[in-house]
């Protein structure tokens, strides 16, 4: 295709309409996903959307509409999530497995019983440029703004609740309305990113930007911008390559826009770990002799030095060294020496 | 400094707590009055951390009740009032985040929703990281610094909030020396401003002359409450492996839950 036509084609009203989805998913499914990844549960993403199959499938047996079913039943499936990884503790994967298995069946089966095959489901599993219709770009963009003014809105209770729950609770959050929040609030991202990226490659959206931009962020705050950023570059890019390649092959514009996220942290991934060595390198030795108690006598310590005294012995040129309370002890006369 | 005629800051009475049906804790009264510098003791699995965490309301008790500042604690609302260390291991998340955005996350308790940070609370956080020694460091990534170095960024969060109560759970658990002597020089900048502190500690090292009193756990029951003893009285002499300890076996199957104990349900 050449660039003339690719302009052509970017003018176009269905275009136009996909673009400004894709824009907005990129932006809000990272913003979500920062927190997401902090909590180290950077799959929940991924099990969301497989609960969210059933809820597309439900709206396409029922004839409403997939978007809102699939809100719905996202929602739902994030919070019994997050219930369940609350209160299963060490094996809270099982059951989250448990769910996302049945989310995936359910919807495949009820697509089934709809009549429209995997071919009707295949829009929503990996997204679809012409499929999007004007009302439902209005409904992604009210929920990505939703997403957005939640998450940075309310950064810095996320931000606590996130890194440290313990603390958080005593300081008086309610670390679980605010863990259930980012569960509701990723479920909507989920659903929001259904229509361009799709749902089993949305957790992708959610989490690449994120990985990519910590290679090069030292706070949390930059973190979130710069994968917002990349994110949004991400889904706007990967969907004019798909539209570029759909001259020649139908090309569904999910697997574009995530490899397109995983190419950016592939070039940044050998700038961040150049970047952490050379700050390791640059870090001076901590400086001594502050915390060193000079030599002291023999009567602050009640026994003699010995093979069975319980401090390690080390030798040091010609004697022995003892360890005692992170520093080395050699007997000399009425005192030790620090070594 | 002992302040037997103060006002009591932490009521505890016959506070006992089960985890997994077993008593962790059993049938413990303690009084922590205004000003006081207090360190919980005993050996890995005596109790102590339990009964801090008790007192903070992240464990709830089966049975006794727990008053912070004269208030019962599931009606505490002040807490500001508090500021909690816990024991180390948590200061860095999945993603990489600063020192100051940690500390700063401490002022929270003060900060209503959605209200940016002002004036006050700024200086408030660079007065903690000043207190802890980290004022160089505030835009340090978290993971970049040693375990020492996190252990007072914890501090430093705790104190953002200026509390006037704080709960420190083995601070210098780890620590190198250096770090400790910081800490310990931390912790007697907040005790000369007046706050009332309970540190949990395995062993007190450069904490030592800071401690007014001492409280010994056993097998879940306070043993010794006191002037401070020496290392020898508490422990004997031996070497404790570091390491953290269960409780309780864990879980068997996916929507089994902790409290197996049904007055723990109750609650």
């Amino acid at each position: 295709m050449s660039p003339a036509e690719l302009l052509d084609l970017l003018g176009r009203d269905f275009m136009q309409r996909a673009l400004l989805a894709a824009l907005l998913t990129g932006l809000a499914a990272p913003a979500i996903g920062t927190f997401i990844v902090q909590r180290r549960l950077a799959l929940l993403g991924d099990g969301i959307g497989h609960v969210a199959v059933t809820g597309v499938a439900l709206g396409l047996l029922t004839g409403t509409s997939p978007t809102w079913t699939a809100v719905v039943v996202a929602i739902l499936g994030a919070v019994l999530i997050e219930v369940i990884r609350e209160k299963g503790h060490t094996n809270g994967d099982v059951a989250l497995a448990l769910l996302f298995y049945g989310g995936l069946a359910g919807g495949v089966l009820i697509t089934g019983l709809a009549g429209d095959g995997a071919a009707g489901l295949q829009v929503y599993l990996f997204g679809s440029v012409t499929s999007i219709s004007s009302t439902e770009v209005w409904y992604t963009a009210g929920l990505a703004l939703v997403v957005l003014t939640v998450t940075l809105g309310l950064l810095p209770q996320l931000f606590a609740v996130a890194s440290d729950p313990e603390f958080a609770k005593v300081a008086g959050l309610r670390v679980r309305a605010y863990n259930l929040l980012v569960a509701v609030l990723a479920a909507v991202s989920v659903t929001v990113a259904m229509r361009t990226v799709g749902l089993l490659l949305v957790s992708a959206l959610m989490v690449v930007p994120v990985a990519t931009s910590q290679q090069l962020a030292r706070s949390f705050r930059s973190t979130l911008l710069w994968a917002m950023v990349l994110g949004g570059v991400a889904a706007v890019g990967g969907l004019v390559v798909a539209a570029w390649l759909s001259a020649r092959a139908t090309v569904a514009p999910g697997p574009s826009i995530v490899l397109l996220a995983l190419a950016m942290f592939a070039a940044t991934w050998p700038v961040g770990v150049w970047a952490r060595r050379r700050r390791r390198l640059a870090e001076p030795f901590p400086a001594l002799g502050t915390g060193t108690p000079g030599p002291h006598e023999v009567d602050e310590h009640p026994h003699q030095h010995g093979d069975d005294c319980g401090h390690p012995a080390v030798p040091h040129d010609d004697h022995l060294d003892y360890v005692h309370d992170g520093h080395r002890h050699a007997p000399h006369g009425e005192h030790y020496d620090e070594h | 400094m002992l302040n037997p005629a103060g006002t009591a800051v932490v009521e505890a009475r016959d506070v006992t707590v089960a985890l997994g049906g077993r008593p962790v804790l059993r049938g413990n009264d303690l009084v922590v009055r205004h000003g006081e510098f207090v360190a919980l003791m005993g050996a890995n699995g005596s109790g102590k951390s339990t009964l801090v965490r008790a007192l903070t309301g992240l464990r709830p008790l089966t049975q006794g009740s727990v008053l912070l500042f004269g208030t019962p604690l599931q009606d505490f609302k002040e807490r500001h009032r508090i500021g909690f260390v816990p024991q180390r291991g948590t200061a860095a998340g999945g993603v990489p985040s600063s020192v100051r955005e940690v500390v700063a996350s401490g002022r929270l308790t003060r900060r209503p929703l959605l209200r940016p940070a002002g004036k006050a609370d700024r200086a408030a956080i660079d007065d903690a990281l000043e207190v802890v020694g980290l004022t160089g460091m505030a835009s340090e990534g978290v993971s970049t610094l040693s375990g020492g170095q996190q252990q007072r960024v914890l501090i430093a969060r705790a104190l953002a909030g200026e509390p006037e109560l704080f709960f420190l759970d083995e601070p210098t658990a780890g620590v190198d020396l250096p770090n400790q002597l910081a800490l310990a020089g931390a912790l007697r900048t907040l005790s000369e401003r007046g706050a009332t502190i309970v540190l949990v500690a395995h062993e007190l090292g450069p904490l030592e002359p800071l401690v007014d009193r001492a409280v010994v756990m056993r097998d879940g029951r306070i043993a010794y409450d006191g002037p401070p003893l020496a290392h020898e009285d508490v422990h004997g002499h031996h070497h404790p492996i570091a390491g953290s300890h269960d409780h309780v076996p864990h879980v068997g199957s996916p929507f089994d839950t902790m409290s197996l104990d049904p007055r723990e349900d109750r609650r």
